[in-house]
C-alpha cells in the first residue's frame, strides 16, 4: 500500500513540479506584482489595490474588457457554427480513406506562422487586396473599398484560426458515437433532423464545449491578430496589457489586467465545468 | 554502378566540399570567433549589415543587437537583465533626461565626440547633458509631419493640418500610434505650441483628437502606417516624414512628405552606454564611430529607415538622390520651423497616455 503510495507520488512528482514552477509560482508573482505600484520610472512594493481601482474607474480599460468579451463571444459563436457542418461532413459524409486527408487538409492553416497569416490576411482584406478586387469584378461595388484595420477584420483573421480548433474537437466527438445510436433512434421512428438534435447534437456537445472554450481562452488572450487586424480602432485587454508595459514599464498594472483576464477565463471554464460537466470527458 | 551515378556521384562529392569549404570560410569569418562581444539595444536602422559590419572587422568584435520599439519595451529588458548585460543603448531623444536621472547611463567623454559638427539645432545639450557632464549624443533625426501619396491627395492641401479635419481626406488617414509627437502636431493644429500642453488644454488636445480619429482609418506603430501608405490603405500619414516614405520612394515615386505651414515636429534618437557597462571603452568607440561620417551616411540610409545624420560632415558621403530623398539642402529651414518634442512631467506623461489610449479606444 505505503509502496502505491510512493510509486504514484513519484510518477505525480515531474507534473506537479512543472506546475508549480512554470503556473502557479508565476502566478503568485504577478499577483504580487499586481498589487504593487510604479511611481515615475520607481517599483514601489508596498501592498495596494491602486491598479484594479485605476482598472475600476478609467472607461478606456474597462471597455478593453468588454470590447475582448465581445470579439471573443463572436468569433465563439461564428467559429462553431462554421466548424460544426464541417466537421460533420468529414465524419459522416467523406469516405473513411479520405477522412484523413481532408482532415489534413482542414487543418493545413495550422502549419504556417500566426504573425503571416494574419499579415496575409491583411492583404485579402486592404483596399486594393484580393476580396475588393473581386467584388469589383463581380460589380457589387465600383470603388477599391478596405475591409482591414476594424472589429470585423479580426473577427475574421480569429475565425480562420478557431474553425480549424473546433472542426477537430468535434470530429472527434463525432466519430466516436458509435452509429448504433442513430440506428436505433431510427427505429423508433426518429428522422435524420429529429435524430441529429436528439441524439447527435446532445452527445457532441462536450466536444463543441472543450473547443468553445479553448477558442474562448485563446481568443481573449491574443494581442497579434487585434494588433495587426484591427489597425488600433479599438483596443482588446491584450493590447491594453502591452500598453502598459511597452509605453509606461508598467509592470504592476500590466499584472493586475492580467490577473483580470485570468480571472475572466477562470470564470469561463467554471462555468463550462458546472454547466457541461467537461470531467466526463 | 552506372556512369551517370558516379557522375552524379563525384558531382555531389564536389558539391559537399564545396558546401564544407564555404561554411568553414562562414564560420572562419563569422563574427562568432571575434575576441569580445558588444550588446546593443537599439531601434532597426542599427541591425543594418552595412551599418555594423565594418565596427564589427575594424574591432574584432561581435555587436550582439537587440532591437526594441518604444522606451517602455527597452526599460522593461533591462529591468530584467543583470547588470553589465548591456553596452550600448540607443534611445528616443526625448526620453534622455529620465533615463539619465535613473542613474542607467555612462557619462560621455564630450571632447571626443563631434559635437561641434552635429546640426546646431539638433543638440540638445539641454537635454544630452546633465550637471555638466555628458549623458547621450544625439545621432539621427527627421520630423513627424504629413507624408502622403502624391497621385491620391492635393499636395497644396497637405500643408494645412486643419484639412485633416475636414471631410476632404475622411477614411483616408492613417494616425501614427505615437503620443507625444501627435498630441504635439494637434496642439499646433490648434494654434498652440508643443510646451503648451498641461492638464488645463488636455481636454481640447483631447476632443481635437477624437475628431481625428472619425476621420481616421487606422492607428498604426511603425511598421503597420507604412505598410498602410505603401499599400494602399491609407494615402495620408499624420507623424508621417522621411523615415516613413525615403526608404518606398524607388518603389513609389508619388509617396512624399511636407512640413505644413503650422510647422512640425523634429524626432531624434541619441546613442548612449550603460553606467553598468563592464565594456565602456569599447562601447565609446562603438559611439564614435556611429557619430563619424562614415557611420553617419550608412545610418542615415539603412534598410530599416532612413533619417538626417546628426553630423553635418556625413554630407560629403551620401549621393545626391540620398540628399535629394533627406532634403538635405532645406534642412535650416526646415529645423527653423520645426519644434522639438514636448518633454511631460510624469504626472502629465500620464494623463497625456491616458487621453492617447481613449483616443484608441474611441
Amino acid at each position: 500500500m505505503m509502496a502505491n503510495r510512493r510509486l504514484a507520488w513519484g510518477l505525480l512528482l515531474p507534473a506537479l513540479l512543472w506546475t508549480l514552477t512554470f503556473f502557479a509560482a508565476p502566478l503568485v508573482i504577478m499577483g504580487m506584482y499586481s498589487l504593487w505600484q510604479r511611481v515615475g520610472m520607481k517599483l514601489v512594493q508596498t501592498w495596494t489595490t491602486h491598479n484594479y481601482q485605476q482598472f475600476a474607474s478609467k472607461s478606456f480599460l474597462l471597455e478593453s474588457l468588454v470590447n475582448s468579451l465581445e470579439v471573443t463571444a463572436t468569433v465563439t459563436v461564428i467559429s462553431i457554427l462554421l466548424a460544426y457542418p464541417l466537421a460533420y461532413i468529414l465524419a459522416e459524409r467523406v469516405p473513411a480513406r479520405w477522412q484523413r486527408l481532408a482532415l489534413v487538409m482542414a487543418i493545413l492553416p495550422f502549419w504556417t506562422s500566426y504573425v503571416v497569416r494574419s499579415y496575409s490576411w491583411l492583404l485579402v482584406l486592404s483596399e486594393g487586396g484580393i476580396l475588393s478586387n473581386f467584388l469589383m469584378d463581380i460589380g457589387l461595388i465600383a470603388e477599391p473599398m478596405s475591409f482591414a484595420n476594424n472589429r470585423g477584420a479580426t473577427v475574421v483573421g480569429f475565425v480562420h484560426f478557431f474553425v480549424m480548433l473546433l472542426t477537430l474537437t468535434i470530429y472527434a466527438s463525432l466519430v466516436q458515437l458509435p452509429p448504433s445510436y442513430r440506428k436505433a433512434a431510427a427505429d423508433l421512428g426518429a428522422g435524420p433532423i429529429r435524430s441529429f438534435i436528439h441524439v447527435v447534437l446532445p452527445l457532441t456537445l462536450p466536444g463543441v464545449m472543450v473547443g468553445a472554450f479553448l477558442t474562448f481562452v485563446l481568443c481573449i488572450g491574443d494581442y497579434i491578430t487585434p494588433q495587426i487586424l484591427g489597425g488600433n480602432q479599438e483596443l482588446l485587454l491584450p493590447q491594453t496589457i502591452m500598453m502598459q508595459i511597452s509605453r509606461r514599464s508598467d509592470f504592476p498594472m500590466a499584472s493586475a489586467l492580467a490577473m483580470i483576464l485570468m480571472a475572466v477565463v477562470s470564470l469561463a471554464y467554471l462555468a463550462c465545468a458546472r454547466w457541461l460537466k467537461l470531467d466526463r470527458l | 554502378m552506372s556512369i551517370a551515378q558516379t557522375s552524379s556521384s563525384f558531382c555531389c562529392a564536389r558539391m559537399a566540399l564545396r558546401s564544407a569549404g564555404a561554411l568553414s570560410l562562414l564560420i572562419l569569418s563569422a563574427p562568432g570567433l571575434a575576441t569580445e562581444e558588444l550588446n546593443a539595444l537599439v531601434w532597426c536602422d542599427h541591425t543594418d549589415p552595412a551599418l555594423i559590419e565594418p565596427f564589427e572587422q575594424e574591432h574584432d568584435v561581435r555587436v550582439n543587437l537587440k532591437e526594441y520599439e518604444g522606451t517602455g519595451n527597452a526599460l522593461a529588458i533591462v529591468e530584467q537583465s543583470q547588470p553589465g548585460d548591456w553596452d550600448v543603448f540607443v534611445i528616443d531623444g526625448v526620453d534622455v533626461p529620465r533615463v539619465a536621472e535613473a542613474g542607467l547611463l555612462a557619462e560621455l567623454p564630450a571632447d571626443a565626440l563631434p559635437l561641434d559638427d552635429i546640426f546646431e539645432p539638433v543638440q540638445m545639450r539641454d537635454v544630452t547633458f546633465r550637471d555638466g557632464k555628458m549623458y547621450a549624443i544625439m545621432e539621427k533625426f527627421g520630423y513627424n509631419v504629413v507624408a502622403y501619396n502624391k497621385a491620391k491627395v492635393d499636395p497644396a492641401d497637405m500643408r494645412d493640418l486643419g484639412v485633416l479635419w475636414t471631410d476632404k481626406y475622411k477614411d483616408q488617414i492613417a494616425v501614427y500610434d505615437y503620443y507625444i509627437p501627435l498630441m504635439d502636431l494637434v496642439a499646433l493644429k490648434l494654434g498652440m505650441k508643443p510646451s503648451d500642453i498641461s492638464a488645463e488644454t488636455l481636454p481640447q488636445i483631447r476632443d481635437a483628437l477624437f475628431e481625428l480619429k472619425d476621420n481616421a482609418s487606422m492607428v498604426g506603430e511603425v511598421v503597420s502606417s507604412t505598410t498602410a501608405l505603401a499599400t494602399g490603405e491609407a494615402d495620408i500619414l499624420l507623424g508621417g516624414g522621411e523615415w516613413a516614405v525615403a526608404v518606398l520612394q524607388a518603389e513609389n515615386p508619388d509617396l512624399d512628405w511636407v512640413l505644413p505651414d503650422q510647422g512640425g515636429l523634429l524626432w531624434s534618437q541619441s546613442l548612449a552606454v550603460f553606467e553598468t557597462s563592464t565594456k565602456k571603452d569599447l562601447a565609446i568607440e562603438f559611439v564614435k564611430y556611429i557619430m563619424s561620417p562614415e557611420g553617419q551616411a550608412r545610418l542615415a540610409t539603412s534598410s530599416c529607415f532612413w533619417g538626417v545624420p546628426a553630423n553635418r560632415k556625413a554630407g560629403d558621403l551620401l549621393t545626391d538622390a540620398q540628399k535629394r530623398a533627406l532634403r538635405w539642402d532645406e534642412q535650416t529651414e526646415l529645423l527653423a520651423n520645426s519644434h522639438r518634442y514636448f518633454i511631460p512631467d510624469a504626472e502629465l506623461d500620464g494623463q497625456m497616455l491616458d487621453v492617447w489610449s481613449e483616443f484608441l479606444q474611441h
